[in-house]
């Protein structure tokens, strides 16, 4: 084949992965990259992102939204490490991010050259694998295991680290044929011993309950899911990052669980006989953090992709190694068509937790409260839109009141909590779906982490949504200096921030404000109803807390069901936060 | 309790530091660690032992196998196995001390590998307490110096059981 040189390799290979967008910035190491680029821009978008952190998130929300890996491209020493926290990101919610990073030559590999850092080093823990490219003939199946590895089993980021001397080198250019490594064998197929027990227990099960996870997103598993439950009457909660995965309008659906999910989810999971987790890991904010008392009256079945996740948190009475979407059909076909089950007992108990402490809020204040907000916009978008959510007090809001109906539809950092993650990965999420509607639902304090990137969403002309939830404080920090320091609102609040509606101005998009409840809705529609890049800043109570609320180490029983139900061991509490 | 695991691995660099790195992790020490090239060149066996909490090792155990680098993966801590280690000690070979170092080298069947006007140099191989023994045993005689090379560990191929039962 072809002579050419490994810049050229690098976008030949991408082109045969199926990448047709690339966020990025240039820089020494790479340059070369960026020179031999304009070749390849009829097949191959580049979006030249403000910071590398930003351009990392918006591969990330372009793989949560599409399914397909999402690909940064950036120089050396800063620049990859401005990749670290996205890349981190990543790894925490399982999204397929593959990092491209210039390097120094290698004969100056280890000698604090300039813009040297240790890529390989400081991504080892926070990705799945990682290469060093040595010979410029070795770069094409780099790249071709790179995505290989990312995207199967359990999704994570992988970083290639490209020498300069390896991209400006020449050799012969062959396409690798299919990836076969030794050490790297994901699982697909449950286990059908396994299976069948499971499938023993479902049957035997009066309480029984789904808990799912993003793993049900990754492996696409939502029309599985709904003939499991629909054929047996199984009730159905999902941690933060499943939700999309089961349409929330579906009566079996009983909302998000965990630190700010659902009484009804929270008892639910406390009262079953049998936790069927999908694609789930049991994370402290799943679970409340207190695994002795987690679940206590029911068997569980774990079904994961990664054998690493069973057993770790919580110990299982039968755990399936497996692809989720296969397990299910695995289970489905083991299961009898048509199954005579009574639930009435089961689903009157939960109608009635439901009844008892339903999500609520009472917006008849003059300040606009934030659940108000997420509520009106999900039923202005009638849940049709893709929401971005930041970290904080908004994000739980979304959770709690946006009725998503499709899987990656919401896309949010559950893990690692990134705050100035939401609005550069929903620019992603807009480059993966130009089709749908997408929101960045954000809070003052976490926009303000990344809003570098507005310069590149109206570079893009891109037709995104920014609503702004302004309370004037780092919200969720000021809800647990409010619940477990005695009001004792140390840093949590902002003497100065910008005017957001001219800042969006500055930038070139569209800004708008909203200050009174009865402004919102108008403010909502007409922003959402505006072509372009829409900055909405509303303006919100900062004293509305989340609830209800698990503290940190409780039981999923032990809710603060709102601001007249303190625990009376709040000082505890405070230790364990 | 203690392990010894041993791990299969692509032998390149930087495969190391990602076993390390999940020690490091979970804050845990690693006892001893041995790389070699196995028969095939492009592969390294390595022995690991360490001390610590079941579970974790067990997390551990399970995040090796995730490897991308890691071909095989067996914890032979419950297994009927040989272990050996290899240790050089050089010795304070004072007239008095001669004759007993050599003795106590004879009883153990170590080799003496140099010889100086001032020293012997001993090697021996064996299981972990066969050598914490004749170190032991030297130590009063003056130990100038010391190598220690930490576990290697395979699982025996006859299934006979700790007892000598078939399996």
């Amino acid at each position: 084949m072809a002579r050419m040189i490994g810049a050229e390799m690098f976008f030949e290979t991408l082109i045969h992965e199926g990448i047709d967008v690339v966020f990025g910035l240039p820089g020494g190491y790479v340059l070369k990259v960026y020179d031999v680029m304009p070749k390849y821009s009829d097949r191959i978008r580049h979006v030249l992102a403000r910071h590398e952190q930003g351009a990392t998130h918006m591969a990330d929300g372009y793989a949560r939204a599409s399914g397909k890996p999402g690909v940064v491209l950036c120089t050396s020493g800063p620049a990859a490490t401005n990749t670290v926290t996205g890349i981190a990101t990543a790894q925490m919610d399982s999204s397929p991010v593959v990092v491209f990073t210039g390097q120094v030559p290698l004969p100056y590999l280890g000698s604090d050259a300039f813009q040297e850092a240790d890529h390989i080093g400081i991504t080892r823990p926070c990705t799945k694998h990682n290469y060093l490219v040595r010979r410029t003939k070795d770069l094409p199946l780099a790249i071709k295991e790179a995505f290989y590895i990312a995207g199967t089993g359990r999704p994570s980021p992988v970083l290639v680290d490209m020498p300069k001397d390896v991209l400006i080198g020449e050799d012969e250019f062959v396409i690798p044929g299919e990836i076969s490594l030794r050490g790297y064998k994901p699982p697909k197929k449950g286990h059908p011993g396994q299976i069948k027990r499971a499938v023993e227990m479902i049957l035997a099960a009066k309480r029984p309950l789904i808990f799912g996870g993003g793993g049900l997103i990754w492996s696409g598993a939502t029309e599985e899911l709904k003939e499991l439950t629909h054929r047996l009457q199984i009730p159905v909660t999902l941690t933060l990052m499943g939700l999309g995965a089961y349409p929330a309008d579906d009566p079996l659906f009983i909302s998000m669980l965990g630190m700010h999910g659902s009484y009804a989810a929270n008892m639910a999971v406390h009262e079953c006989d049998l936790v069927i987790s999908i694609g789930a890991r049991f994370d402290d904010r799943a679970t409340g953090g207190n695994f002795a008392k987690f679940a206590p009256n029911a068997k569980i079945i774990h079904i994961d992709i990664d054998p690493a996740t069973i057993d770790k948190n919580i110990v299982v009475h039968c755990p399936i190694v497996g692809d989720a979407k296969e397990v299910l059909k695995q289970m489905l076909e083991m299961l009898p068509a048509k199954v005579k089950t009574s639930r009435k007992e089961w689903m009157g108990q939960i109608k009635d937790w439901q009844k008892q402490h339903p999500l609520t809020y009472n917006q008849n204040g003059d300040k606009i409260l934030t659940s108000y907000v997420i509520d009106t916009l999900s039923k202005i978008t009638d849940g049709e839109a893709v929401v971005v959510s930041d970290v904080g007090q908004h994000q739980m809001w979304v959770a709690q009141w946006y009725k998503f109906k499709y899987p990656r539809t919401h896309i949010t950092s559950g893990g690692l909590g990134t705050m100035g993650f939401g609005f550069p990965a929903a620019m992603g999420a807009k480059f993966a779906r130009p089709d749908k509607m997408v929101i960045s639902v954000c809070g003052d304090g976490s926009f303000q982490m990344n809003m570098q990137e507005l310069a590149t969403a109206v570079e893009n002309n891109m037709d995104i949504k920014i609503v702004l939830l302004n309370n004037g404080h780092h919200g969720m920090v000021r809800q647990w200096q409010t619940m477990f320091f005695n009001g004792n609102y140390s840093a949590s609040k902002f003497d100065v921030l910008p005017d957001f509606v001219k800042l969006a101005e500055s930038f070139g998009a569209k800004g708008l404000k909203a200050k009174r409840p009865e402004d919102l809705e108008a403010t909502l529609k007409e922003g959402l109803s505006t072509e372009g890049v829409v900055l909405m800043e509303i303006f919100v109570d900062c004293e509305e807390l989340v609830y209800p609320m698990i503290a940190p180490g409780g039981a999923m029983n032990e809710m603060i069901l709102g601001p007249g139900t303190q625990l009376e061991n709040m000082a505890d509490v405070a230790d364990m936060a | 309790m203690r392990h010894t695991i041993t791990l299969l691995v692509d032998n390149e660099s930087g495969v190391l530091s990602r076993i390390a790195g999940l020690f490091s992790a979970r804050g845990f020490n690693i006892e001893s660690l041995n790389v070699g090239e196995t028969l095939d060149p492009d592969t390294s066996r390595i022995t690991l032992v360490t001390t610590g909490d079941d579970f974790i090792i067990q997390q551990i155990i399970k995040r090796f196998n995730n490897m991308v680098n890691v071909i095989k993966v067996s914890d032979l801590t419950e297994e009927v196995r040989v272990e050996r280690e290899m240790v050089l000690v050089r010795m304070d070979a004072r007239p008095e001390t001669r004759a007993e170092i050599l003795r106590t080298a004879d009883i153990f069947r170590a080799k003496v590998v140099d010889v100086g006007p001032k020293s012997y140099t001993l090697e021996l191989t064996g299981d972990k307490d066969k050598i914490t023994g004749f170190i032991e045993l030297l130590r009063p005689m003056g130990i100038k110096e010391l190598a220690r090379t930490g576990t290697v560990a395979m699982k025996r191929e006859s299934k006979l059981t700790k007892r000598g039962e078939e399996k």
